[in-house]
């Protein structure tokens, strides 16, 4: 599936990099806890989260994800929006809660991570 | 190439600087993406680099992430000066933090930073005394 798929299944609006939306998301993690993200996620995987502070940039970054959905309407601040513009990380935001967020790109096809924890042991 | 040529890069951190927290080890990646290493290998050093500097940030006082990359290998030291850890054993386990709340509602302090460390790297080893600090080197090889 595409970015550009997940931002109609929740229907999202595109906060920055909507030139990245042709991008391909394998799995997806949904987690206020960075360090989880890292842990659990491979190359590839979408964030949804709750979160709106320039670590979830960084967490993207270091951990090559591959977009950020932020759930339940939450809005980054203009800081978080030229970070992740530098990163060319694509944000968008859905006013869905999480679990209807997960709930909704689950049942369209895309993997948990559960198969993908030994990320960093391959 | 000599093995032992390397690119040696010193970054110094300050405890409770969330700004730019992460700056350090977005350029580490970023260097190692234009040498060329594997994209699954800087995702590993990119992620032990990050956690050992947030790690920084979240409990020192002061700190220096040091990279030094070599064509087959890149070494991670951090050395910071802190409160210590008192129980490294327990530190090392799953989900086991002191981070304060303040730090979760962030996103971090979800006791996972040092095992992901070891997870990531081949070689990891931590070293603190309560009180004066704690230092973490980690090797992790190109291929």
């Amino acid at each position: 599936m595409k970015l550009a798929d997940v931002q109609k299944l929740l229907r999202a609006e595109v906060i920055c990099c909507l030139e990245g939306l042709d991008g391909e998301v394998r799995s997806a993690c949904g987690a206020d806890l960075m360090s989880d993200v890292l842990v659990h996620s491979k190359e590839k995987t979408l964030l949804l989260t709750g979160l709106t502070n320039v670590q979830i940039i960084r967490t993207a970054e270091m951990g090559d994800l591959v977009g950020i959905v932020l759930v339940r309407g939450k809005r980054p601040g203009p800081e978080v929006i030229q970070m992740a513009e530098s990163k060319g990380i694509p944000v968008m935001v859905t006013s869905l809660p999480m679990f209807e967020s997960c709930g909704i790109l689950y049942k369209n096809g895309i993997k948990g991570c559960s198969e993908l924890v030994t990320a960093c042991e391959s | 190439m000599n093995p032992e040529q390397g690119i040696v890069l010193d970054y110094a951190l300050k405890g409770g600087d969330f700004d730019t927290a992460g700056e350090a080890s977005s350029k580490i990646k970023r260097i190692l993406q234009q040498i060329g290493v594997r994209s699954d290998v800087i995702r590993r050093i990119a992620i032990s680099s990050y956690e050992a500097e947030m790690n920084v940030i979240i409990h020192a006082y002061s700190g220096v992430l040091k990279a030094s990359i070599y064509p087959d290998r890149t070494e991670l030291v951090v050395e910071d000066e802190g409160p210590g850890i008192a129980d490294i054993d327990l530190a090392m386990q799953e989900g086991y933090s002191t981070a304060p709340d303040h730090i979760r509602e962030m996103g971090f302090g979800a006791g996972m930073g040092l095992p992901n460390m070891a997870r990531c790297s081949d070689e990891f080893s931590i070293n603190s005394v309560a009180g004066e600090g704690t230092k973490i080197k980690i090797l992790i090889r190109h291929s």
